[in-house]
């Protein structure tokens, strides 16, 4: 396996700031042999596949709590995996974040069993709050499957996001951190989902790009941090109040987008500034 | 103070003895099973929990504080018996302790109460719900026992009752429902999946009744000792083999071929974990591990 991982993955992971135990092993089960492999597939993924620019890694702040929250791009989460990446490569020092996940994966094997030694969890407010007051980093894609699941029709136009993750990032006096992915849409675009085949595993939809096979097309990608926006306040203001500070975050996401999609010349169906102001209570999306 | 150990016959329940006479309190044993060479500080009393000699044990010696862990944990006890045993056991440790005036009440629990599924939270707390009687069916009993101990709580305001949930324990004794999981010829394990296992030392477990026993805390409390720690290096480090299988050959394999014999309902607890968050038990009573995750696994393997 070792010839197959770059040095540049090894000298990294020396330098990530986990508390491993004697066996490679931190608290919640992270281990560094995992993260070896999986972070060695994902920086050929980041090198070699997507070529993946990343502009404002300095707004991530090098230690302590903090939630990146971003748009999701394309029909299958390469975007988490490449802002995993970006943050281990890019980032000094190398930092490693939590990706909250659908429920779904755990119940998959060898997918559960890998997403939990590599740290990322099921995206249960419980495992949000404590990584937080840990003072870990988590990645968070408020739209969920909603963003993932939208067709090639909606690229870069931004869902429904939830509440959730607002409530916790004040609850917990977390900085959120906005950032933009470009070129996932056209990575994995969908056509149409398979209604059976998602029932049959369990998943929540099954993309269908024009390539057919739901494999990620080498698209250049691109991602955008900004600077962080910090909010005020104890996570039990009204629904109102709520509602406006996640539309402030979904602006900056969108005005990242924006910028991001013109740089690279990406035309785009409806602008992601028009899709802000759908914000809907009731239901925890984080 | 005098202390009666309800179920001082079992591995943890002698080495709480012990440790309650080395901290210089007078221990009164009942126990159904014997204790052939019990220290002669103790004075034993083989009774069943649920009959009279152990009422009059409580009416006569007014001890201080009962400690109770009675209750039968092995699956080789006919459903119906680990009942009876389990909840009405419980319910008369704690009836007698309010009836004859005992200071303190202490139920030994076990964390896997909050069982195992997809979607438990690592790090339970202690307002998770017992989600146990749906995973693990066989384990209703336990649940059952550890609510009913926990309603004390109201049902008794002026008896100080400590809910202690306890992750495994393992050490040198080898007993105990992970040590006799893991001493299995082999040890099952379920395709893609390597769920953590929460365990603590044994002697830390003894270091954790005493803690409760010392100061009294009132309420229901998780106790965890080190970092949790994924099966197949648990398996590693104690040098047990572990065979890895398809599900679907699980319930079928059961007691067969070297592999433990365990109740359909355990699958979950070979596929996801249950990790718990013992800090409220630390911060009322200051108990704190003396032992690692790797000393623990290494005290199990090499013990004779």
């Amino acid at each position: 396996m070792s010839l197959f991982v770059p040095s540049e993955v090894d000298e990294r992971l020396a330098r990530l700031e986990l508390p491993f135990n004697k066996y490679g092993l931190d608290p919640y089960g992270i281990s560094r042999d995992h993260l070896r492999i999986a972070y060695a597939a994902v920086t050929w993924m980041y090198r070699h596949y997507f070529r993946v620019r990343t502009y404002g890694i300095d707004y991530v702040p090098a230690r302590g709590r903090a939630m990146l929250i971003g748009n999701h791009s394309g029909s299958l989460p390469v975007d988490g995996g490449m802002v995993l990446a970006s943050l281990f490569l890019e980032h000094d020092p190398p930092r490693h974040a939590h990706g909250m996940v659908e429920k779904f994966a755990q119940l998959w094997p060898i997918v559960s069993q890998w997403f939990c030694r590599v740290g990322q969890f099921t995206g249960l407010p419980e495992h949000a709050t404590r990584l937080l007051e840990d003072e870990r980093m988590l990645m968070v894609f408020p739209e969920g499957v909603r963003g993932t699941g939208k067709l090639y029709s909606k690229r870069y136009s931004l869902q429904r996001f939830g509440t959730g993750f607002m409530r916790l990032a004040l609850r917990t006096h977390s900085p959120i951190i906005p950032f933009a992915f470009i070129g996932g849409e056209e990575a994995v675009p969908a056509m149409f989902h398979l209604k059976t085949l998602a029932k049959l595993t369990g998943a929540p939809y099954w993309p269908v790009p024009p390539h057919l096979v739901p494999v990620p097309l080498p698209v250049q990608c691109d991602i955008h941090y900004g600077p962080a926006l910090i909010f005020e306040g104890d996570g039990t203001e009204s629904d109102e109040i709520i509602e406006d500070y996640v539309r402030t975050v979904k602006r900056a996401i969108a005005e990242l987008i924006v910028f991001g999609t013109n740089q690279r010349g990406i035309s785009v169906p409806v602008s992601p500034l028009e899709t802000i102001g759908d914000v809907e209570r009731g239901e925890e999306g984080a | 103070m005098k202390v009666l150990i309800a179920g001082i016959s079992g591995a943890l329940g002698r080495m709480v003895a012990e440790r309650c006479i080395a901290h210089g309190h007078q221990v009164i044993g009942l126990d159904k099973r014997p204790w052939p060479d019990a220290p002669k500080a103790v004075e034993m009393h083989y009774a069943d929990i649920r009959k009279r000699p152990a009422e009059d044990l409580f009416r006569t010696q007014h001890p201080d504080a009962a400690i109770h862990m009675a209750t039968v944990t092995h699956f080789t006890t006919p459903f119906e018996e680990r009942y009876r045993i389990n909840l009405n056991g419980t319910r008369a440790i704690f009836d007698h302790c309010h009836e004859y005036g005992v200071k303190h009440a202490i139920f030994v629990g076990r964390h896997t109460v909050y069982g195992a599924a997809p979607d438990t939270p690592l790090y339970c707390t202690e307002s998770e719900p017992p989600l146990a009687v749906s995973t693990f069916p066989e384990l209703s009993d336990l649940v059952a026992a550890d609510l009913f101990a926990g309603s004390a709580l109201w049902r008794w305001p002026d008896l100080k009752t400590t809910v202690m949930r306890l992750v495994y324990t393992l050490g040198p004794t080898r007993r105990g429902t992970l040590a006799a999981f893991l001493a299995a010829r082999r040890v099952p394990m379920i395709l893609g999946f390597d769920p953590l296992y929460h365990f603590m030392h044994e002697q830390d477990a003894v270091t954790a009744v005493m803690a409760a026993l010392e100061n009294r805390p009132h309420g229901i409390f998780n106790v965890a000792g080190p970092q949790p720690v994924p099966l197949s290096l648990l398996c590693k480090v104690t040098g047990r083999p572990s065979v890895t299988l398809p599900e679907p050959l699980f319930a079928s394999v059961s007691g067969k071929f070297g592999f433990p014999k365990l109740p359909p309902g355990a699958v979950n607890h070979v596929k996801y974990p249950v990790v718990v968050d013992g800090s409220a038990f630390t911060k009322a009573t200051g108990f704190k591990h003396d032992f690692d995750e790797v000393r623990t696994m290494e005290s199990f393997r090499w013990a004779q």
